[in-house]
């Protein structure tokens, strides 16, 4: 392998000399010239000072760059590293502080595997990433900008880590304080960029050798992929990237990825969670994101027959197909005598309820089951809990705790209670299931008896939206790539789910302005499997980073957005709505309907004519509920040309 | 911790009681105006949780619609004035006994749902 040494590295100083002379010219010259008069009132100076030279060349001249150097830089090794991994793409938006590395990609790299994305901002990048994810289960990575791109990035990073997504991010950011860039360049360094996302990722880094990069890339893809997933995160020194390799007497080397087996739950505690439910007259399963993979669907089903035992499927994944007639609403949690919860989100929230502050300002807090009612737990959260964000919910006593992932541990769990189940107990079991098969159809049909309330309503309701759209789609290979906004849950209760990937989840840490990058995200999965991706689209979601549609128009994502629109911040309508009634004051909705401050109207937003600015087909505003199938219809054969399409729809508020 | 047992079927049985009383007493007529009853249902934030045509959402009034709801307007009422769950109370202060029957009489006047059968898009629910 070819490789530079002292020479390079005098090429590099040359240049970082030659900028900071440029640099110092600019910021020199006031201090020369002649001290103003102490008698007289200095000018007022102006609000925002005007660039100097060196300012103005960074923000709109063309940037000077490194000699040619020989010998390989150091950030075409990095591409070599990434090459080891089945990384597809790289969603970003460029930035100076990882320009080598971006430059090897698409050239050294011929920007496949992985290949550049071009993204309006970083959020939209890393909920690119964790909605690629859910679609494939493989991950892909984004570069940031050092300080700001990463702070841009933050929201996401923060759903991801809470989603349980494994979402690889690398910062550029020039440690070198003598020999970066001065000026723009430094503002946008620090000593520490990881510490930005600390709090919210599995692991971090900085490495400071190439040798060093090859190693922590490869742990870092190994942390994020173990149960339970999660983002990580690189700093990645400019230098480091732009530097020729140095021969440091010892071959560089990639070390081989092997991934980690995941975590199970103890043997003893499985036997004894398996007594539990085997003896049980009204076990209860509940399940938030148990199922990582299609398997893990397998498995629930497997456990669910053998016990007999209603499932509740909270929806952080498709974790167990709302068709089983063992599928249950919630509210048979109060039934149970014993419950396992699986890789649940809010353990407490399964089995406690809330109801937000009323008249004495204070939160009341009821329990949701009977007295001495058994809790078993499996999830792999337990293994990684962080102190500052308060992700991890409140505290639930649980009986048996199982550290481990519920997926890997679920093969021993079925085996003990195979094991567990008395020939006695046979009986009573497949009545129990009877019972429950019964209450699934009955509830079924009551579901179906309200959506056909206010059917034909306008604005259009959103029972009646969800299912103009799966008449559209009901023939495809669909996917269900995000529902933002609230939709009452009715794609879920509605819709045949069976597959894995026809439902994905949520955003995970409720941060709004997932939905429409993890759709974009989803739908590159999906386009490349062969699939054909839908989202429900809020409005408030979309605003955060719109420019997200014109990444998916550019790189030819194929991805049908309904628009879910009923113009407000509508969860925030409805809480301060709450705080005047209970302190007895007219809320002031100003000239909107809700009250000020939560309203997305006058002027309303014609997403539709957004979308199609940055190149998708769009329609809309569709008011009558008889124009909406037709509508779809159009998009939907757009979306089968492999384009965008979104369809503005005027909606109900939930 | 300000923890207080309460079940969330609570609030449903008070207005079951309300009802029968209200029932019992004969007054559950309402003497509104539909449209001004319209009117005082957007104005008040009423649609927030129920929808502008009474539908609700399983996420904000648990799933129950109240077009054409099947309380008497007294318990309707006494509801409305005396909720503190889920629900905030609207006192007179913020909405009068005259709105209050004017949003019973458009709740009533509200067309009843199609039989679910009816509507052949339903048919496809979750079936495959």
């Amino acid at each position: 392998m070819p490789v530079k040494g002292p020479n390079a590295r005098f090429n590099r100083r040359k240049f970082l000399a030659t900028a900071a002379v440029a640099s110092t010219a600019g910021v020199t010259g006031p201090v020369n010239a002649a001290p103003a008069p102490v008698s007289e009132p200095l000018p007022r100076p102006p609000s925002v000072l005007p660039p100097n030279a060196y300012v103005a060349a960074n923000e709109t001249g063309t940037p000077q760059m490194p000699e040619t150097a020989s010998g390989k830089p150091g950030s075409d090794f990095m591409v070599d590293v990434i090459k080891t991994f089945d990384i597809k793409y790289v969603p970003a938006n460029p930035a100076a502080s990882y320009r080598g590395l971006h430059e090897s990609i698409i050239d050294y790299g011929k920007n496949t595997m992985p290949e550049f994305l071009t993204c309006m901002h970083e959020e939209s990048a890393v909920g690119m990433c964790h909605g690629y994810f859910k679609a494939t289960g493989k991950p892909i990575m984004s570069l940031v900008h050092g300080v700001v791109g990463l702070q841009h990035a933050t929201m996401a990073i923060y759903n991801a880590w809470c989603d349980r997504v494994p979402v690889l991010v690398i910062g550029g950011n020039d440690l070198d304080a003598a020999h970066r860039p001065p000026l723009v360049p430094t503002f946008h360094s620090a000593q520490d960029i990881n510490a930005i996302v600390r709090d919210y990722t599995k692991w971090d880094d900085t490495p400071v050798s190439p040798e060093h990069f090859a190693q922590s890339f490869v742990r870092m893809y190994k942390i994020a992929t173990t149960p339970p997933y999660g983002p990580v995160m690189m700093s990645l020194d400019g230098g480091l990237q732009n530097e020729p390799i140095r021969d440091r007497g010892e071959p560089l080397y990639i070390p081989k990825f092997f991934a980690a087996t995941p975590p199970q739950g103890d043997d003893a505690a499985v036997k004894e969670a398996a007594r539990l439910l085997a003896n049980a007259e009204h076990p209860v399963i509940v399940v938030d994101r148990a199922a990582r993979t299609p398997d893990g669907v397998k498995l629930l089903v497997e456990l669910a027959e053998l016990l007999q035992a209603p499932v509740v499927n909270q929806g952080g994944r498709m974790n167990f197909p709302n068709t089983h007639p063992l599928s249950r609403p919630a509210s048979v949690i109060g039934q149970a005598d014993v419950v396992i919860g699986m890789e649940l989100s809010d353990y407490w929230g399964t089995v406690n309820g809330f109801w937000d502050n009323g008249d004495d300002g204070w939160g009341h807090n009821f329990s949701k089951i009977k007295p001495g009612t058994k809790l078993i737990s499996i999830s792999s959260v337990d293994l990684l809990t962080k102190s500052n964000y308060q992700d991890f919910q409140r505290f639930q006593s649980i009986d048996i705790s199982m550290p481990g992932d519920a997926e890997a541990t679920l093969p021993s769990l079925i085996d003990a209670v195979k094991s567990a189940i008395s020939s006695d107990r046979k009986d009573a079991m497949t009545k129990r299931g009877d019972a429950i098969r019964q209450a699934h159809a009955k509830g079924l049909a009551d579901t179906k008896q309200a959506a056909a309330v206010a059917w034909d309503a306008s604005p259009i309701s959103t029972a009646r939206l969800v299912m103009e759209l799966y008449a559209q789609i009901k023939d495809l290979d669909w996917s269900l790539v995000s529902t933002s906004g609230n939709t009452s849950n009715w794609a879920n209760r509605l819709w045949p789910m069976e597959k894995h990937y026809q439902w994905l989840g949520g955003s995970g840490g409720y941060g709004i302005g997932y939905g429409a990058p993890a759709s974009v995200g989803a739908a590159l999965g999906n386009r490349d499997l062969g699939r054909f991706s839908v989202s429900i689209q809020s409005d408030g979601d979309i605003m955060f980073a719109p420019g997200v549609l014109w990444t998916a128009a550019r790189h030819k994502i194929p991805l049908l957005a309904v628009m879910h629109n009923n113009r407000g911040y509508h969860q925030e309508s409805m809480h301060v709505q709450r705080f005047a009634n209970f302190r007895n004051r007219v809320a002031n909705t100003g000239n909107d309907l809700a009250p000020i401050g939560t309203s997305i109207m006058n002027p309303d937003i014609a997403y539709h004519e957004l979308a199609k600015s940055m190149g998708w087909w769009a329609k809309g505003p569709i008011t009558d509920p008889a124009d909406l199938g037709p509508a779809i219809k159009e998009a939907v054969a757009v979306v089968k040309d492999g384009q965008p399409a979104l369809v503005n729809v005027m909606t109900q508020p939930r | 911790m300000h923890f207080v047992r309460v079940a969330a079927a609570h609030v449903l049985t008070v207005v079951l009681a309300l009802a029968a009383c209200a029932v019992a007493s004969g007054s559950a007529h309402a003497d509104g105006d539909a449209q001004k009853g319209k009117a005082a249902f957007i104005k008040n934030g009423c649609w927030q949780c129920h929808d502008f045509a009474g539908e609700g959402s399983i996420a904000t009034s648990s799933g129950r619609a109240i077009a054409r709801t099947a309380l008497p307007l007294d318990a309707f009422k006494a509801f409305v004035r005396t909720t503190d769950g889920p629900m905030p109370p609207f006192r007179p202060e913020i909405l009068s006994d005259q709105d209050l029957d004017d949003i019973y009489a458009y709740l009533q006047s509200l067309p009843l749902p199609n039989q679910a059968s009816d509507i052949p898009l339903l048919n496809d629910a979750r079936s495959q």
